[in-house]
């Protein structure tokens, strides 16, 4: 029961994580092709600037939880994606710094460098994140002692690729209707232009995806098994639907939350599809990692669940009222990112 | 190199890295939070002047600490896995809470503070900042529980293969946590007390900016002061649960060979490990060393030889760095004293502030020594007397540890210097002149 439990919070964790940073690497991804003078780079600065740190830490506590409540599962999924996981750091790295270097210098080559650098560390991690879920819905080939059997290689195939660009267009569409909400001028066009066309590509991508899952992974025998879960599915559905939808009718603030229930909702479609694995062996099913066979004792997993309890929802509380704090465009003498921030 | 050697560096040199940040982040938040207090209590601008000109040191620095964090967040798994499988279920909860308890309100505040001047009142904003140096210092409560832990594991019974929770209690009070984290906070606040002087000693001897710099130069002085008087009285206390619960680290930190009862303390000797004692001793203390570890001199010191050559710490550079700890501790006591007497003549003490610019870097060297005894002294164990470093790696290839290792320590050089370049160019250009309209 427990281990349910945790099962299911490490999935919502994920979940969070992808629809908050999701915004943020989205826009960052975007701000070479969208930003062209030095005001709208400023604007998209300004608009992850108050953010993307408190996002980020989703993935730091994802990552605890992970090795908190299943340390066997968090050490054979770092060892076993140690490249992989290496990347997405260094690109975590280099992104993390720029939002405080890239004006200290006041040189068009030293912005234009941070700029390469938030972009190409927006971009990676969440290619590189989508990859590796994908593969991990797929199965990993883990060996009985939990030793991955591969390479960077064994995870760049086509359903693992097809995943990583699923996230990417996800974060970009996600990204793109953050910076209209909070940009203007010129800028705030091009950046409901490219929404408006990248959900075609997400459109197309998310049918690729649903496809190929049911050919290349056996998340749907979760599914067949429990028919009421298929309204996850169903909820993302939906969801990408409404964010065109809103789209069209320039409401934003509502293309944001239904592109981010869209994000929940499709991790929890592949987190669903796992139960009770967290990392399926591709090798031998008994080779797997669940819920069950990786998890802390119980006294460690009813500790935790107090901690997370008593502080997920306070951490969730102020960072809603740091975001409504921050809900307006901020002004240019409240950006300051002149020297530094 | 194989595939133990190259973690080893590699965690060593994030850890190491991440260390150089960390102190001044835990030191000057809170340094920081005191100068807008005052702002908010007097509304003297020359208060808000200093929040930002520090605030700006302090948010450069407080990138590289974070993104380097993230690193060593990753490494257990990475690395470690077989380490992380064996004690995740009590290291890896103290890590997931510190992240929840502290990392979120450290981020989510730090962000409200930078960019909310505008949009808060003055108590709230400052009220910011305080919870941003309050998570910063509780983070380090946490993570170095766990380091404790791994020092000395307490409240776990080993079931399944591996270490389980037995205790949480005991986990959480063990003393000798709270040892490690009084020692290391105490030193980081030297750190930031130095930090400061060494820089307001800079203005001040070009006579600019005289007054703020007077006012910053006492703030750092005050910490300076306290903290390292307090550093050594608590760092001997340390020392002594050193000796009870780490007797071979103890000997490897005094190159103690011979198990003796009233042991000598030596002031200067040269290590000779491969011949198992001193080629060189001055200065012998009948006495101290038992008097020191155990308050008695009666007391019987266990030496190095009283343990297999596999259950030995590497010697020399235990000693060593220890040495360097400890003498770099009575000098900053020194070196506060004498600032104390000449506070009121700071513009008069052109030697004294010189002395202040070149010892900037000391306590830096002072806290990443202290960790070498700490950590190296442990060897050969990973979780003291449970597990072996050797069989905590993770089964990796040494081709993937090496190339990362590789592209890490280019990105923290390169990165590394790009901060200090820019924490430089602030300090040089100093305050600025006109009160307000200046953004942290
Ligand atoms: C939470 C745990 C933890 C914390 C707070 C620290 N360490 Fe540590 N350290 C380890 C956990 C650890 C470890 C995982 O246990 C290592 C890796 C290999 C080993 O033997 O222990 C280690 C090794 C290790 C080594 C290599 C020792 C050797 O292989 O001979 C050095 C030099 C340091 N550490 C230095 C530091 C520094 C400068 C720290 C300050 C931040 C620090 N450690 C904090
Ligand atoms: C080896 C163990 C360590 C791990 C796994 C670790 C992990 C982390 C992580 C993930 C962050 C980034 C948080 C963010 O994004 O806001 C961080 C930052 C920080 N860590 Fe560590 N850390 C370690 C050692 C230490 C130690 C020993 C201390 C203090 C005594 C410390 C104090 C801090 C502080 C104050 C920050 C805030 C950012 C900054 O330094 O500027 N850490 N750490
Ligand atoms: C002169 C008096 C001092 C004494 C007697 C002393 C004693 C000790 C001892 C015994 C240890 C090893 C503890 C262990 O293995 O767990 C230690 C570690 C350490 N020391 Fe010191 N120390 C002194 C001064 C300083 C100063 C001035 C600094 C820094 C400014 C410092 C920073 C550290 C750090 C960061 C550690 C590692 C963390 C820890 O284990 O607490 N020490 N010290």
């Amino acid at each position: 029961m427990l281990e349910s439990i945790w099962f299911y919070i490490w999935g919502i964790l994920w979940a969070i994580y992808f629809m908050l940073d999701g915004y943020d690497l989205g826009l960052g991804t975007l701000l070479p092709f969208t930003a062209r003078t030095e005001k709208e780079r400023k604007q998209l600065y300004a608009a992850i600037g108050p953010h993307w740190d408190g996002n980020e830490v989703w993935l730091i506590t994802a990552g605890g939880v992970t090795f908190a409540a299943f340390p066997t599962t968090y050490a054979v999924m770092f060892s076993g994606l140690y490249t992989a996981l290496m990347l997405v750091l260094f690109a975590l790295i280099i992104r993390g710094v720029t939002f405080t270097f890239q004006g200290g210098v006041d040189s068009p080559q030293w912005r234009k460098l941070w700029d390469t650098c938030l972009a190409v560390g927006s971009f990676l991690p969440a290619l590189l994140l989508g990859v590796a879920f994908a593969n991990i819905f797929q199965g990993l080939p883990l060996d009985g002692e939990g030793i991955f059997q591969g390479t960077l290689l064994t995870l760049l195939n086509p359903y693992g690729i097809l995943g990583g660009l699923l996230f990417v267009l996800l974060f970009v569409v996600h990204g793109a209707i953050w910076g209209v909400i909070k940009t203007d001028g010129d800028l705030r066009t091009r950046l409901a232009r490219t929404a408006g066309t990248t959900w075609w590509l997400l459109l197309v991508a998310a049918v690729m995806f649903l496809l190929a899952t049911q050919r290349k992974t056996d998340l749907y025998d979760n599914y067949l098994a429990q028919p009421l879960l298929f309204i996850i599915p169903a909820l993302a559905v939906v969801a990408l639907i409404l964010v065109k939808f809103f789209l069209a009718r320039g409401a934003y603030w509502q293309a944001w939350f239904a592109s981010a229930a869209t994000i929940v909702s499709c991790t929890m479609f592949g987190v669903a599809g796992l139960f009770p694995r967290l990392l399926p062996s591709s090798l031998n099913p008994a080779y797997s990692l669940t819920a069950f066979n990786s998890s802390s004792s119980p006294l460690t997993l009813k500790i935790m669940l107090g901690v997370a309890l008593t502080f997920v929802p306070l951490v969730i509380a102020y960072q809603v009222w740091a975001h409504v704090l921050f809900k307006e465009k901020l002004a240019e003498d409240e950006v300051a990112f002149k020297e530094g921030y | 190199m194989d595939v133990l050697m190259l973690s080893r560096l590699q965690f060593a040199a994030a850890t190491f890295f991440h260390f150089i940040f960390v102190p001044l982040t835990l030191g000057l938040s809170i340094l920081v939070a005191i100068m807008e207090t005052k702002y908010v209590r007097t509304g003297d601008e020359e208060y808000l002047r200093m929040t930002k000109f520090w605030g700006k040191i302090f948010i450069i620095n407080f990138a590289i600490g974070v993104v380097t964090g993230i690193t060593l967040e990753f490494q257990f798994g990475t690395n470690w896995s077989r380490y992380s499988k064996y004690v995740g279920d009590i290291f890896g909860s103290l890590l997931a809470i510190e992240a929840t308890t502290s990392f979120f309100l450290e981020s989510t505040f730090l962000a409200v503070w930078i960019f909310g001047w505008k949009k808060l009142k003055p108590a709230l904003h400052c009220a910011a900042i305080w919870l941003v140096a309050i998570a910063a210092n509780l983070s380090a409560v946490w993570i170095l529980m766990a380091n404790a832990w791994m020092q000395n594991p307490v409240g776990y019974v080993i079931r399944n293969n591996r270490a389980e929770l037995d205790n949480f209690f005991a986990v959480v009070t063990q003393p000798f946590a709270w040892q490690i984290y009084f020692h290391t906070i105490f030193g980081a606040y030297i750190l930031v007390g130095f930090f400061v002087m060494g820089v307001s000693a800079y203005h001040l001897l070009r006579r600019q900016h005289v007054s703020f710099f007077t006012k910053s130069f006492r703030l750092g002085l005050t910490f300076a002061l306290i903290f390292s008087v307090a550093e050594i009285v608590q760092g001997h206390i340390h020392g002594a649960e050193v000796a009870k619960i780490q007797p071979a680290k103890l000997a490897a930190m005094e190159s103690h060979w011979e198990t003796q009862a009233n042991a000598p303390q030596i002031l200067f000797l040269i290590p000779d490990e491969k011949n198992e004692r001193n080629l060189f001793e001055f200065g012998r203390i009948p006495g101290a060393l038992s008097m020191l570890a155990f308050h008695s001199p009666s007391a019987t010191v266990t030496g190095l030889k009283d343990f297999a050559p596999e259950d030995r710490p590497p010697v020399t550079i235990v000693f060593l760095a220890f040495r360097t700890m400890v003498g770099l501790g009575f000098l900053f006591v020194a070196l506060s004293f004498w600032a104390w007497f000449r506070r009121n003549k700071l513009l008069e003490s052109p030697r004294l502030l010189k002395t202040l610019i070149l010892a900037i870097p000391l306590p830096y060297i002072a806290l990443q020594a202290g960790w070498i005894v700490t950590e190296v002294g442990r060897q050969p164990w990973i979780v003291y007397n449970l597990m072996r470093t050797k069989d905590a790696v993770s089964p990796i290839a040494a081709s993937q540890v090496g190339f990362s290792l590789f592209i890490m320590v280019a990105l923290y050089a390169v990165l590394g210097a790009a901060a200090f370049y820019l924490i430089i160019k602030h300090i040089r250009k100093g305050p600025e002149a006109a009160p307000v309209a200046v953004e942290a």
